[in-house]
């Protein structure tokens, strides 16, 4: 039910006074609501439930748990015990 | 597609889960407290990629399964009547309730449509001046400001005849309940990552402290609850109690202030009845007085129809953490997702409904686990 989905904004628009966009979905495009993630640019992900976006993709946080896996594998290698 | 394959890699799952088996020493229960994070650990076998030491249980965290069982006879009675047009997302309707499903009703010529967005309800009360639309607003904090904002644009539009039957329901009031509970075995917590996008992170902060439990906020892949698991893991090996934040790429702290705000304006906090449960008191949002307009309760004297829900099945025991879908006799038997018994049954995200459409209800009877688990499993490391 609480399912988000992360999307590109492609086009923004006004709608009743609200923000409106399109969002792509990986070739499927959708209006969705962009009333409460007012400041997001053409071009930004945001993460899409039940047709509004409710937050907006940090690009940096997202690729911490890669960067953290990366240190561990470093980490591993050097703690290949000596022969 | 961005931002969901890369959390699907069968590598830093893999990487995740050694890790984890690295750090743990003796036997923990974490709650995953989201339906759609039960539905990924049984969908992708995270639970059994990670040492056996570390015990999943899962939580109350389906907005369709708690909805309760009188909720759904008021929704009955409204969408019966010839002058209202009934909407809803298509996971509600298939809910039984004591008089059936909305599904059944629609086939005996009720107007009830199956919407995207509450928004969509919206527009149809404005393309259909003489007929009353009534939207069922169920769901958790991460639905409160679509629903929010379908009441207020509505009530802007002078839509009159746009109305809700309201039934949402909150989490930190059902972690702490949990945390309550006689016989709690529930020790840590990966907390709603959606709910939190909204919400963010400061709520469950005083929970932490007051009970000495590790609440982690938790993204949907399996790579994000793996993290997940690896940071709750930490923390209860060193004996701390922290909210920390693994779904940091969608969730601050403060949560979306501008939804926070609506949520405020439109809704006000009340005690809710939850399917399985019972009450839990200041668990829900109720419509504030300002919008009376819009409450379908209200609007249509249904809130005195009340019901009582089957004694045999344990979905509150399973909803607590205290029992799992095979401690129930009647699981897989009398009870399928095409006729359940109770709560946890009767969303493709509730507990028992997650362990039979991925074939755990034919463990332990000499049958293979289905093709499409084991494939999963193999996808993201392989089975432990």
């Amino acid at each position: 039910m609480c399912l988000g989905i992360p999307g590109k904004v492609t086009r923004t628009f006004e709608e009743h006074g609200v923000l409106m966009g399109k969002v792509d979905f990986g070739g499927v495009s959708k209006q969705v609501c962009l009333g409460h993630v007012s400041d997001v640019q053409v071009g930004e992900y945001v993460l899409v439930h039940v047709g509004f976006a409710l937050s907006k993709i940090d690009p940096e946080e997202a690729g911490k748990v890669f960067t953290f896996l990366e240190k561990m594998k470093q980490l591993d290698e050097l703690q290949v015990p000596s022969p | 597609m961005k931002y969901l394959d890369e959390y699907r890699d069968a590598g830093a799952a893999k990487k995740l889960a050694d890790a984890i088996a690295r750090t743990v020493t003796r036997p923990w229960v974490i709650m995953e407290m989201c339906g759609g994070q039960t539905h990924t650990i049984v969908k992708y076998g995270v639970d059994r990629i990670i040492p056996e030491a570390i015990e999943l249980v899962h939580g109350p965290g389906c907005p369709v399964c708690v909805t309760s069982l009188e909720m759904i006879d008021r929704a009955h009675a409204i969408a019966e009547r010839k002058d209202v047009i009934f909407t809803s997302f298509g996971d509600m309707l298939r809910v039984p309730g004591s008089r059936g499903d909305l599904l059944a009703l629609k086939s005996r010529g009720a107007d009830i449509r199956i919407v995207y967005s509450p928004l969509d309800a919206v527009n149809l009360a404005a393309a259909n001046p003489g007929k009353k639309v009534v939207f069922f607003a169920i769901g958790f904090e991460t639905t409160a400001p679509p629903n929010a904002m379908a009441v207020w644009m509505a009530h802007k539009r002078g839509l009159k005849n746009f109305s809700v039957l309201v039934s949402h329901v909150l989490v930190p009031p059902s972690m702490t309940s949990i945390l309550q509970t006689p016989g709690n075995r529930v020790q840590a917590f990966l907390g709603p990552g959606h709910v939190c996008t909204v919400m963010g992170c400061e709520e469950y902060v005083p929970i932490t402290k007051y009970y000495k439990v590790p609440i982690v906020v938790t993204g949907f892949e399996p790579v994000d609850m793996l993290e997940g698991i690896y940071m709750t893991v930490k923390q209860l090996e060193a004996g701390e109690h922290r909210m920390e934040n693994q779904y940091s790429r969608a969730v601050r702290h403060e949560g979306n202030l501008q939804s926070r705000r609506l949520i405020e304006d439109v809704f006000e906090i009340c005690d809710r009845k939850w399917r399985g449960v019972g009450i839990i008191p200041k668990s829900g949002y109720k419509l504030r007085y300002e919008y009376r307009d819009h409450d379908a309760e209200r609007l249509f004297e249904v809130d005195d129809i009340e019901t009582q829900e089957s004694t045999e099945c344990i979905s509150g025991q399973i909803l607590r953490g205290l029992k799992k879908p095979h401690d129930c006799a009647a699981f897989g038997k009398r009870c399928t997702p095409q006729a359940p018994l109770g709560a946890t049954m009767v969303s493709s995200e509730g507990a028992c409904a997650a362990y039979y459409a991925y074939g755990r209800h034919l463990e332990g009877r000499g049958i293979p686990r289905c093709g499409k688990t084991e494939s999963e499993l193999v996808q993201i490391g392989g089975v432990r």
